[in-house]
């Protein structure tokens, strides 16, 4: 097992590095100008300063392992010094810096993640804590009432788009019942219960629109997963022994069954956060995706970069550990 | 056909399983079982047909503005009332219906096309089938969202001024959705066809003396076929609902073209006046969506030899 993560660990470094690549040749190689949208009364030879400033006078290749020195170097070990106080050398390097803010980019990313890691990690949580029993439920009385709803309000929150639902949401909650705003004010400090309703009220809504999302994609993975181990031969055994049927589907059944179900889960953590990405564009939630989207929409390309690098990261990680999980929870998997 | 037949009688063989015809027909009886893949069946049918037939019937030219006849709700001359400028809403979403399957339909058959094709040749030739897997595992790891906005942003002035502003878009917008959606197709056929390539027949076309890439079209690709088409279904779907995403984060095709996420992205901010704006489009995708989903779910459960009835 030991060897196996550390097999992984080590092919995850290649893997990254290609991707860290292909990202940025993809930004840098692109036929448009970081300098279009500056005013055109500024003079050549200002631009060309505004160009060297840059560092866009260097070579593609230099400015690539700049880049990956800033970020898997510096960066983290500019990070280690705030936590830890002690400075590692002189503790003056060079930081990756958005363009359109001139501020590091990853002081802009510790900013915005709390807002995301709030929206995002609830309705995960919610979304698991849901779905498992209705999940569970659908497969023990498969075709009941409660089954086919289930699985055809699952199908339905499955296929409508979370930019609908959340729209549709904010026409019914907030435009015509008016119980909840329809855009997250990210300035709002929680210092009393006041606030901290006012906190809850304004994170409802999109915490709502992901959980249904996601409710919906984990309870039909929780139901193939029952379905598939309610028919095993040790159930069966189970029963003619005369284990109580509780038992039987709770801690037998059940616990079998969420082995796939908890790789799903896994794997699913990177998708979530780049499916944010809308729902933050709708409720106007400044959390990383809405960052990535100004971003984007500025032409910011050193943020864009180390945004889309920090995903790739995510989806990197989350797969290692759905593997790594997969190994510990199922003592059938073996990996030589 | 079995052995024992021939011997005793000689003559053509009378069916023994009357039952089963050709692949296709079969499929079609196990397709009929399934309640939600026929009500699919029925309701993207009668959208397709719409949207492609309707703007015959509702004549009003959706780029027409009116702008004394701005905001109005449903009425006989407009069924789903008008825009902000007096655009008629139902002649609009019929126009942006036309794209937004037209879009669905091309990246779904470039992913397949890719799709197969990296599957086929990982799952046919060993010394391809380690580079190709360790490409599709890289793709999988991509990013896609960010990496589609970030594609768009770059190269939608380039394509913009190459291709016209329509047609440029379209090529960028199919060509991302279906260069970042055939991994799974690739993974799935490179399955069925490493099952395939150990079986007899293929070893008897080897002996024969066929050439391989005849192998491949008349003996593999056939075998494959039923799971390209759930692929096939399950594409349209995803590829409707990313090009609306890109649409409603405004980087998708350009304001005066409709379709259908960029309707609801230009409704939503007229949501207050007139919400209706919102509701038709957003109808429009997820009905798609969710009967393509219910076909792919009943085509899958069709040829699942688990769940066969007979």
């Amino acid at each position: 097992m030991f060897t196996f993560t550390v097999r992984r660990l080590l092919f995850a470094v290649p893997t990254l590095l290609a991707i860290s690549f292909i990202i940025f040749a993809l930004l840098d190689l692109a036929p448009s100008d970081p300098l279009s949208d500056l005013p055109l009364t500024i003079p050549p030879e200002v631009r060309e300063q505004i160009r060297l400033a840059m560092g866009l006078d260097q070579p593609f290749i230099i400015r690539y392992f700049k880049w990956l020195q800033q970020f898997f170097i510096n960066e983290p070990l500019n990070i280690f010094e705030q936590i830890t106080g002690i400075t590692v050398g002189s503790g003056e390097r060079m930081r990756v810096l958005s363009w359109a803010t001139r501020s590091p980019v990853v002081d802009l990313i510790v900013q915005r993640l709390p807002q995301t890691l709030w929206v995002v990690g609830l309705s995960y949580l919610f979304g698991v804590l849901i779905a498992i029993p209705i999940g569970v439920i659908s497969a023990y009385r498969q075709y009941s009432w409660f089954d086919q709803i289930g699985t055809f309000v699952s199908m339905v929150g499955y296929s409508v788009p979370t930019f609908f639902t959340g729209v549709l949401l904010i026409v019914v909650f907030s435009s015509w019942l008016q119980w909840f705003p329809s855009i997250y004010d990210t300035t709002l400090v929680v210092n009393s219960w006041d606030s901290f309703i006012l906190q809850v009220k304004q994170m409802f809504l999109p915490v709502l629109v992901l959980t249904l999302f996601n409710v919906s994609q984990i309870s039909r993975f929780v139901r193939a997963s029952m379905l598939d181990n309610l028919n095993m031969d040790y159930v069966r055994t189970a029963r003619a022994k005369g284990v109580k049927e509780k038992i039987v589907l709770l801690v037998h059944v059940l616990r079998n069954s969420l082995i796939p179900v908890v790789t799903v889960i896994a794997l699913g953590v990177p998708t979530i956060f780049s499916g944010a990405i809308i729902t933050e564009q709708v409720f106007r939630v400044n959390g990383l995706g809405q960052l990535l989207i100004t971003a984007i929409q500025g032409a910011d390309i050193p943020l864009v970069q180390t945004l889309t690098f920090i995903f790739a990261i995510l989806i990197v990680l989350f797969n290692l550990i759905a593997d790594v999980l997969y190994g510990i929870l199922d003592p059938r998997i073996r990996y030589e | 056909m079995s052995d024992a037949a021939i011997a005793t009688t000689g003559a053509p063989v009378p069916q023994t399983r009357p039952q089963s015809g050709g692949f296709w027909p079969m499929l079609w009886r196990q397709f009929r079982a399934h309640k939600g893949g026929v009500a699919g069946l029925v309701v993207f049918t009668f959208i397709v047909a719409a949207v492609f037939i309707g703007p015959y019937i509702h004549t009003i030219d959706p780029a027409k503005l009116d702008i004394r006849a701005k905001n109005q709700g449903p009425s006989w001359e407009h069924p789903f009332g008008t825009d902000n400028l007096g655009r008629d809403m139902l002649a609009q979403v019929l126009a942006g219906g036309q794209i937004s399957l037209a879009v669905g339909m091309a990246a779904m058959l470039l992913a397949l096309v890719v799709g197969t094709l990296v599957g086929v040749l990982s799952g046919y030739s060993r010394k391809l089938d380690g580079p190709l897997m360790r490409f599709t595992d890289l793709f999988l790891a991509l990013p896609l969202l960010p990496l589609l906005l970030v594609i768009i942003m770059l190269f939608r002035d380039t394509l913009r001024t190459a291709f016209g502003p329509e047609t440029g878009i379209f090529i960028l917008i199919v060509f991302v959705i279906g260069i970042t959606s055939w991994m799974h197709t690739a993974r799935i056929v490179r399955g069925d066809v490493l099952a395939i390539k150990s079986q007899e027949f293929i070893l008897a076309a080897k002996s024969s003396g066929m050439r391989e890439h005849r192998i491949i079209i008349k003996h593999i690709l056939p075998n494959v076929m039923s799971s390209i088409m759930v692929s096939a279904t399950l594409g349209i779907a995803t590829a409707i609902i990313t090009e609306s995403a890109l649409s409603f984060l405004g980087l998708g095709f350009p304001p005066d073209f409709p379709t259908w996420g960029r309707l609801l992205f230009d409704g939503a901010n007229f949501l207050q006046i007139n919400p209706s704006r919102v509701l038709w489009p957003g109808l429009a995708i997820s009905l798609t969506v969710l009967s393509v989903n219910y076909i792919g779910d009943a085509i899958r459960d069709a040829l699942d030899p688990k769940a066969l009835k007979h």
